[in-house]
């Protein structure tokens, strides 16, 4: 695998100086966790996102960059009280580098039960050929 | 009756400051841990709410079938158990695994007042929420003053 065909997360602290800039996030954010990986057509993320519907989600692809923004939304009593928490955020956030073999802007995006599922496509020109070896 | 976000936010938030508070006062060695507690990370995570009436349990457990869960109250612990099954693309070169997969089963205490028989469990958008109701003696109540 070449370096160029790497799909990578952009350091920490890069992100994390974009979050607090923004008054909205200065809080904590989720960093769901992802499955990666690759095949002949193109790279495919799995997102863990639960609480997020498609109203509340965001997609968003450059040249370079992939990143996904989304809010739990959760029913909830106005006089309820938190007796326990592990979850102590409602706004999911996280970039990924993206290489140039990639087509972002054919990106397909598919949210199930929580489930964020990114589908992007190689450049047809670009994708592996196979090459027989013939004997002579 | 949707509670606004923030103040979802800022009720866990002040959660959290107490809890370190404690943390710091006792230290994290010191203090005993429930019997039944859990480190952090352990999937599914959970929230725990309750107002006068109901004891809320969300548990965050994304990609199942509402159908794989089996949840059962005894007294008032609350067990929630199933399996996530995360197929591998055979022809597939992974360059991260982080989600979860596999059997899952957690335990959590609830208040002592809530009513095993009164239980409703729905699954919307990847999270689990139990909602058990508390039993009607042990509900605070209003006394008129004559």
């Amino acid at each position: 695998m070449s370096d160029a065909q790497e799909i990578a997360t952009r350091p920490a602290s890069e992100v994390q100086a974009k979050e607090t800039g923004t008054g909205r996030t200065a809080g904590l954010v989720l960093r769901p966790p992802a499955d990666v990986f690759e095949d002949a057509e193109g790279i495919t993320l799995h997102l863990d996102m639960p609480g997020v519907s498609k109203e509340r989600l965001s997609v968003q692809t450059d040249k370079n960059t992939l990143t996904v923004e989304g809010d739990v939304q959760i029913a909830m009593p106005e006089s309820m009280e938190a007796l326990y928490a592990e979850v102590h955020s409602t706004h999911y956030r996280r970039s990924f580098t993206l290489s140039g073999e990639l087509e972002p802007d054919k990106t397909e995006a598919n949210l199930k039960d929580g489930v964020l599922t990114l589908r992007i496509p190689k450049r047809s020109e670009l994708r592996p050929r196979r090459i027989d070896v013939r004997a002579v | 009756m949707f509670g606004s976000l923030t103040n979802f936010e800022s009720l866990f938030d002040e959660l959290r400051r107490m809890e370190q508070d404690v943390d710091e006062l006792f230290g994290r060695w010191a203090a005993p841990a429930g019997i039944r507690s859990v480190s952090r990370g352990t999937f599914p995570p959970t929230n725990v709410g309750a107002t006068a009436n109901t004891v809320d349990v969300y548990l965050f457990a994304p990609g199942l079938d509402p159908k794989g869960f089996e949840v059962s109250v005894q007294q008032n612990l609350l067990l929630v158990s199933g399996e996530r099954r995360l197929p591998l693309e055979e022809k597939a070169t992974y360059y991260r695994q982080e989600r979860f997969g596999g059997e899952f089963r957690r335990v959590i205490t609830l208040p002592e007042d809530v009513d095993a028989n009164r239980v409703e469990a729905k699954y919307r958008d990847g999270i689990l929420q139990i909602s058990l109701q508390r039993k009607e003696a042990a509900r605070p109540r209003q006394i008129q003053v004559q």
